[in-house]
């Protein structure tokens, strides 16, 4: 844990500062930065390619930054992401992730994806498993209070019929919501959703629609999602931004993102009226 | 159709053509004139014909029928087979037709049933695949050979000490390997083990190299020795009991060391596998980017898979020393591991009932059938083969969930 040199604002979760990320000459993010807030949605939006997924891996610790500075403010202190490992960013930072291409314990049941998920209060509970294998009641309590929250999240994603199905077996809906569930299950102070209603339903994707603001009002934390669906983005986030190219083009509430010229020139091109095509190159 | 199969089993028979021409064409004769060749063109043919022929059978007959379909929940028929296999086990050595070949026998294949219970938390459960698992079976029976001969320590003494050895050379493999996975693993395992044979063929003052350790202290039951006669001031088995002296008691005594041995593995994989270390072995095998994503460290999780497949690879290795009264690196070669791993994958990954049934198929029936010795690799390979084409993912490969909302505690 470090602690950076300036309060933090009230409410203030996540800073990104200057953050560039490079992959040879290529610069998938560059110089980004923006923060993100307890209690708020906030949408990260853009082109195919305009580096969200990179950025995702960054804020998650499964990529390190070549410059930048992630900071992490919690009622407890600061962390500096980028000098954490990927686990640690989970245990300690309490970000929590799902990814775009649904990473489920495919042949594990549901139930036990969550509890897998509070992986490390039962391992304290279990002493190096000697507690477990002995079968001592704290180790015993220990896992009911991780079945009872596994139970409460369930219900909250609407699965508890499921619980002893197998994850990988699970209709592709219901698997986005159990990635959802067991990220909840760590606890987390961020959640951080990569694509959550990609191949949903419209059905499906009101239903997440309603998770997700439940997620933010009933238990205070913050969302940073990256999203496709435009209907998504406008109907639940309370704060967008727009990349580009690895760029920050555009901040701002999903209203005054909607007028924004450069996000419509990023997102439809270059009005065709005009008449010299190799101007179009200035729009980053 | 037809055509196409013609076509393919043409192919075929060339390929075995081609293959057989050198192999069986040509035999060398000790002639008048010395060494000839002598050609052997018909058996050539005839392996052409015949991989034609099947090849032609293969392609124009029916796939084979489907596995006879399990109920789908088997957890209390599973249970329930297990305390089964375990009573028999039990009173195996009492039954009228039990002989001494039969008890020397069981005791082989429980030797095996227990390395597979052991590889099983390596390869069933945490997925990583391990070639080189014989090394820790060697280091368990050489740490259990060299400390009892050069300090006297008793095989109750050396028992535990051969297990963190093994756990100790786990970690040792364990931690440069931390970074692969699969085909890479696979290799990185399969030198190890070599590595250790050679240590052990080559360092001739300490493991007496390839003529081994011979004349290692046998096992005695709270100091009740199995010899005919004992050292002063001890007593014998045989004596304590009031019984006839009789070989068969120390026979007897090895097969339930090692049942106790082996059903202390099981049980603790199947405890292990209801905590949080064993279902993050599972989580590991399933998704190791989404462990990391939830806190799990995929470093502790790896190495203690590790450590604790390779611990109970020695305790079965300080058996095998103690049985065998003599080792050398013969014992340890890769043949072995081969046969663990198949174990493991035929039995169906981490099912632990799958494992003794594969290892009665694969140690079991070869020990009963040794008149067919040439015959084993053969056998071998047609049981592989067929299995892969039938059930590919091994005997039992169903896995119950290790918590159930239903029965939560």
């Amino acid at each position: 844990m470090s602690r950076s040199d300036r309060p933090a604002p009230e409410g203030l979760l996540l800073n990104v500062e200057h953050v560039t990320m490079r992959f040879g000459g290529l610069f998938a993010v560059k110089d980004l930065s923006f923060s993100a807030r307890s209690g708020e949605i906030t949408a990260v939006i853009g082109p195919n390619g305009a580096g969200k997924t990179t950025l995702f891996n960054c804020i998650t610790g499964f990529y390190k930054p070549q410059v930048g500075r992630m900071t992490l403010h919690h009622p407890d202190g600061e962390f500096l992401l980028e000098r954490l490992d990927d686990h640690a960013i989970n245990r300690r930072a309490r970000v929590a992730r799902t990814f775009q291409n649904i990473r489920l314990f495919a042949k594990m049941s549901v139930l036990e994806n969550l509890i897998v998920a509070q992986h490390a209060a039962l391992m304290k509970a279990s002493v190096f498993s000697l507690a477990g294998l002995l079968g001592l009641r704290s180790y015993r309590e220990a896992e009911r209070a991780a079945v009872a929250k596994a139970r409460h999240w369930l219900e909250r994603v609407g699965l508890t019929e499921l619980a002893d199905a197998e994850a990988g077996s699970l209709p592709y809906g219901h698997q986005r919501r159990l990635e959802i569930a067991r990220a909840m299950c760590t606890d987390p102070l961020l959640l951080c959703l990569d694509e959550p209603a990609a191949g949903l339903n419209p059905r499906e994707s009101a239903e997440l629609n309603r998770l997700l603001r439940s997620i933010r009002d009933q238990d205070g934390i913050g969302l940073l999602l990256i999203e496709h669906d435009m209907s998504v983005v406008m109907e639940i986030s309370d704060q967008v931004v727009v990349l580009d190219y690895g760029k920050k083009i555009a901040e701002g509430s999903p209203v005054e993102i909607r007028r924004d010229p450069a996000v419509i020139r990023a997102y439809l091109g270059e009005p065709d009226d005009t008449e010299l095509p190799l101007t179009g190159g200035a729009s980053c | 159709m037809l055509p196409a199969a013609l076509r393919d089993a043409a192919l075929a028979a060339l390929v075995a053509g081609a293959l057989a021409l050198p192999m069986l064409g040509f035999r060398l004769v000790d002639s008048a004139s010395g060494l000839t060749l002598a050609g052997r063109f018909d058996l050539v043919a005839w392996a052409a014909g015949l991989v034609f022929c099947g090849r032609l059978l293969i392609r124009l007959l029916p796939p084979l029928p489907a596995f006879p379909a399990l109920p789908a929940r088997l957890g209390d028929l599973r249970l329930k087979a297990g305390w089964a296999m375990a009573a028999i086990a039990l009173i195996l050595p009492f039954l009228p037709f039990a002989d001494r070949n039969l008890v020397d026998k069981a005791t082989m294949v429980l030797i095996y049933v227990m390395l597979g219970w052991g590889l099983n938390i390596v390869v069933g459960l945490a997925g990583l695949l391990d070639l080189g698992f014989v090394a820790f079976y060697a280091v368990g029976a050489y740490s259990y050979a060299l400390l009892s001969q050069t300090f006297g320590l008793s095989f109750w003494v050396c028992l535990p000490l051969a297990g963190v050895l093994s756990a100790g050379f786990g970690l040792a493999l364990g931690f440069p390997v931390l970074r692969l996975r699969g085909d890479y693993l696979a290799i990185v395992t399969l030198g190890f083990g070599e590595i250790i044979r050679v240590i052990l063929q080559n360092w001739q003052d300490v493991t007496g190299g390839p003529n081994g350790i011979s004349g290692i202290e046998r096992p005695s039951l709270f100091g009740l020795s199995f010899k005919a006669a004992a050292p002063e001031g001890r007593q014998t088995f045989a004596e304590f009991f009031g019984l006839d002296y009789s070989a068969d008691h120390r026979v007897i005594f090895l097969y339930f060391l090692i049942l106790a041995l082996a059903l202390a593995t099981n049980l603790f994989t199947l405890r292990i596998r209801r905590l949080p270390v064993g279902r993050a072995w599972e989580a590991l095998r399933d998704d190791e980017i989404a462990c990391r994503s939830l806190g799990i460290n995929p470093t502790t999780v790896k190495l203690s898979a590790f450590a604790l497949g390779a611990m109970f690879a020695g305790f079965a290795g300080s058996f095998f020393a103690t049985r065998q009264g003599f080792i050398s690196p013969e014992s340890f070669t890769f043949i072995e591991s081969a046969v663990i791993l198949a174990i493991v994958v035929l039995g169906g990954m981490g099912s632990q009932i799958g494992i003794v049934l594969a290892a009665l198929l694969l140690v079991g029936l070869p020990e009963w059938f040794r008149e067919l010795q040439q015959y084993r690799m053969l056998a071998f390979g047609g049981a592989m083969v067929l299995i892969m084409l039938w059930k590919p993912s091994g005997l039992l490969s169903h896995r119950e969930p290790t918590i159930r909302l239903g029965n939560a505690p």
